[in-house]
C-alpha cells in the first residue's frame, strides 16, 4: 500500500508541475493528502470489482491499477489517453479494470454505482460497487436515495464519503448540521463506519469488512473517511482557508504516507530507492504522453 | 389482422424483447403493481419475476442514475417514466451523465437504456403532468427521440429502441392508449430514423409529431377535394429522416409542421430549419410550424384545448399557405 500512495502522491506532484509549465491545461483536482483513502478501499477491491470516481479520481484510478502512461496522455489531451482525450481529468475511464469513470457533478456517480452494484446482483456475480465522493456529495438527495434503495435491496454497494473538510472552498462547518456523516447510514439500517481516513490500514480494515458484507449478499455500507485536501481545491482557486489548519494537518506525523513508512520501519534510503523507481516510471508516462500523438478531429464523436 | 391497443403493443414489445435477452430488464414507479398504473407492464411480474421488473420508490434520480449504471456494466434497462414532467428531477442524471458518458469515455461505455416516457395533453391534468418536452432532449447531444403514433409503431419502435446501443427515448402518448387499431399478427420492427408517410397528396405537407398526427388526418379529409394534403408522421425525430421530408417537400413546396409543444425553439422549428438548409429552392411558401401555446397548460378544459393545436387550426393554416 505505501508503493500505492507514493504513487499516487508523485504522480499529483508531476502533474502539478506540468500544469504549471501549462503542458497540462484544465481543471485539475489533485488528491495530495487523501492517497490513503484510494489505497486502502482498492486494497480489498478485486479487478472485477467497480469504483465510480469523482472530480478528484486519479488517485482512485492509480489504486484501481490504471496505466500511468495513458493517464498521462489524457491529462496531456492526446489520442492514446484513457479516454481517448475525449474526458481529462474529470472523466477519466478503463473499464477493463473496472474504473467506471470520474464525475464532474458531486455526487453524479453515485447512483451510477448503485446501478453497478445492481447490476452484479442481477447477474449473480459477486463483484461490489463503490461511489466515491466528498463530503460535498453529503449534500445532495441522490445520495439518500441511493443509500434507501442499496438498503432495501440488498445491494453490494460500498459509499465513500472522502471527508476532506471543504466542499469546493466552504467548511463542513458551514454546511452540515451533523458533522459526524457515519450517521447517515443509520435510518437506512446499515452500517455507517468513521475512520481515519489519512490511516491506510484503517480504511482497509473498514473496507475489508464493508466488501466482505456485500459480497455475501449482506447489502451496503457508508464509510465516512476524515482526511485533508493538501492543495487547494482546484489549479486555478486561491486557497484560503485558515494557516493554522493547513500548518497542523501539514504536520509530517499527520501525512499518510509517512505514517506508513514509520509503521512499516522503511529506511530513508529504502523510501529514497522506492521513490526513484517510481519516479522512473512517471518519466517513461511524462514521455509516453509528450510523444503520443493528438486526437483526430471527430474522434470523440460517440 | 387482429385489433390492438398502444398500451398493450408496448406491453408486447417487452414481452417479445424480455424472452429474446435475459439483460433486459423493466424498472420504474409502480411497474410491479397489476401493471402499472397505465397498464404498460401487464403480464411481466409474473412472466419475468420481481427480478426484471423493478417498482421502485419515488426516487427518479436514484433509479435514473441505478439504471445508466447498470447499462454501463452489461444490463439493458427499460425506464418507465410515469408522467414525462418527472424527468426534471433526475435532469442531472439524464442530460450530465447519461447523454454524456458515452462521449467523454471515448467510446468505451455503451449505453442500451430504453427510456419510456408517457406524456401527452388534453386530459385536465395540468401542467406539471403535461408537457411535451422532446425538444430538450433533442438538444441535448446523445439521445436519439421516437414518438410513435400509431399502435403498429408503438411496437416496432420500442423493440428497435430496445436493442439499439444508444440511450433511446420513446415518447408515449397517453391520449393513444386505449384505443384498438388494426395490426399483424406475430413480431416486427420499426427502424429508428425512418418516417411514414400516413396520407399521400400533392399541395401542402403536414409533418407531424406523435399525437397531431390523427389531428392532421383529420384535417385533410376535412380538406378533400380543395387542398389535397400529405401527412407525414415523422415518428422518429433524431435520427430524422430528411430524405421521406425532402421528397414530399419537392413534391408540394409547401410545408407545415404540427406538434404540442411550444413552437419557440421546439422540434419544428429544427425541421424547418433543416428543409430551408436543404430544400430552399424548392419551396413555393413560407414554411410555418403550428405549436402549443407558450404557456404552462393551464387545467380548465376549455382553456387548455386552446392551448394545443386543434383540427380547425390545422384546417386554417393549410388554407392559408395552399
Amino acid at each position: 500500500m505505501l508503493r500505492t500512495m507514493l504513487s499516487i502522491r508523485l504522480f499529483e506532484q508531476r502533474v502539478k508541475q506540468l500544469y504549471r509549465a501549462g503542458e497540462i491545461v484544465g481543471a485539475i483536482h489533485l488528491y495530495i493528502g487523501e492517497e490513503a483513502i484510494a489505497t486502502g478501499v482498492s486494497e480489498a477491491l478485486r479487478r472485477d470489482d467497480y469504483v465510480f470516481s469523482t472530480h478528484r479520481g486519479h488517485g482512485h484510478l492509480i489504486a484501481k491499477g490504471g496505466d500511468l502512461k495513458r493517464m498521462m496522455a489524457e491529462l496531456m489531451g492526446k489520442a492514446t489517453g484513457c479516454s481517448r482525450g475525449c474526458g481529462g481529468s474529470m472523466h477519466m475511464f478503463d473499464p477493463s479494470i473496472g474504473f467506471m469513470g470520474g464525475n464532474g457533478i458531486v455526487g453524479g456517480g453515485i447512483p451510477l454505482a448503485l446501478g453497478a452494484a445492481f447490476s452484479a446482483q442481477y447477474r449473480g456475480a459477486d463483484s461490489v460497487a463503490v461511489a466515491y465522493f466528498g463530503d460535498g456529495g453529503m449534500y445532495q438527495g441522490v445520495l439518500h436515495e441511493s443509500l434507501n434503495l442499496a438498503a432495501k435491496w440488498k445491494l453490494p454497494f460500498i459509499a465513500v464519503c472522502e471527508n476532506n473538510r471543504y466542499a469546493a472552498t466552504t467548511p463542513v462547518a458551514k454546511s452540515a448540521a451533523s458533522h459526524d456523516f457515519s450517521t447517515y447510514a443509520a435510518p437506512h439500517g446499515i452500517p455507517g463506519v468513521r475512520v481515519d481516513g489519512n490511516d491506510c490500514l484503517a480504511v482497509h480494515k473498514a473496507a475489508k469488512q464493508a466488501v466482505a458484507r456485500a459480497r455475501a449478499g449482506q447489502g451496503a455500507t457508508l464509510l465516512d473517511c476524515e482526511t485533508y485536501r493538501v492543495e487547494p481545491h482546484c489549479g486555478i482557486i486561491p486557497d484560503d482557508r485558515p494557516q493554522e489548519e493547513r500548518d497542523e494537518w501539514g504536520r509530517i506525523e499527520n501525512d499518510p504516507i509517512e505514517r506508513s513508512r514509520r509503521r512499516l520501519k522503511i529506511t530513508q534510503p529504502q523510501f529514497a530507492k522506492l521513490r526513484a523507481e517510481i519516479e522512473s516510471g512517471l518519466d517513461e508516462a511524462v514521455e509516453f504522453a509528450r510523444q503520443s500523438p493528438m486526437p483526430k478531429i471527430g474522434s470523440c464523436d460517440a | 389482422m387482429r385489433k390492438l391497443t398502444y398500451i398493450d403493443a408496448i406491453v408486447e414489445a417487452m414481452h417479445e424483447e424480455m424472452a429474446r435477452d435475459e439483460s433486459v430488464y423493466v424498472i420504474g414507479e409502480d411497474v410491479d403493481i397489476k401493471g402499472g398504473v397505465w397498464k404498460g407492464t401487464v403480464g411481466l411480474l409474473e412472466k419475468f419475476g420481481a427480478k426484471r421488473v423493478r417498482g421502485t420508490p419515488i426516487s427518479e434520480a436514484a433509479f435514473t442514475g441505478l439504471a445508466t449504471g447498470s447499462a454501463m456494466t452489461g444490463l439493458r434497462p427499460i425506464l418507465e417514466i410515469m408522467y414525462m414532467p418527472f424527468c426534471y428531477v433526475a435532469m442531472d442524471q439524464f442530460l450530465n451523465q447519461m447523454a454524456k458518458l458515452p462521449a467523454m469515455s471515448g467510446g468505451q461505455i455503451k449505453l442500451p437504456i430504453t427510456i419510456r416516457a408517457q406524456a401527452g395533453a388534453g386530459t385536465r391534468e395540468a401542467a406539471q403532468h403535461s408537457q411535451s418536452q422532446e425538444a430538450i432532449f433533442l438538444h441535448i447531444p446523445g439521445f436519439k427521440v421516437v414518438m410513435p403514433a400509431t399502435v403498429y409503431d408503438a411496437k416496432g419502435l420500442l423493440k428497435s429502441a430496445i436493442r439499439d446501443d444508444s440511450p433511446v427515448l420513446f415518447i408515449e402518448d397517453r391520449n393513444l392508449y386505449y384505443e384498438p387499431e388494426e395490426v399483424p399478427e406475430g413480431e416486427w420492427l420499426v427502424p429508428l430514423g425512418q418516417a411514414d408517410v400516413a396520407r399521400t397528396g400533392k399541395d401542402v405537407s403536414v409533418v407531424t409529431l406523435g399525437f397531431p398526427r390523427r389531428k392532421a388526418l383529420a384535417a385533410a379529409k376535412q380538406l378533400e377535394g380543395t387542398v389535397d394534403v400529405e401527412v407525414i408522421d415523422a415518428r422518429s425525430l433524431e435520427p430524422l429522416d430528411m430524405d421521406t421530408i425532402g421528397a414530399s417537400v419537392m413534391k408540394t413546396g409547401r410545408l407545415l409542421v404540427v406538434h404540442e409543444a411550444p413552437v419557440r425553439c421546439g422540434a419544428g422549428a429544427e425541421i424547418v430549419r433543416r428543409v430551408v438548409a436543404e430544400y430552399f429552392d424548392y419551396l413555393d411558401a413560407e414554411p410555418r410550424v403550428l405549436g402549443g401555446a407558450n404557456l404552462p397548460l393551464p387545467f380548465s378544459p376549455v382553456l387548455e384545448d386552446a392551448c394545443l393545436p386543434q383540427v380547425n387550426d390545422i384546417v386554417n393554416a393549410v388554407r392559408q399557405m395552399a
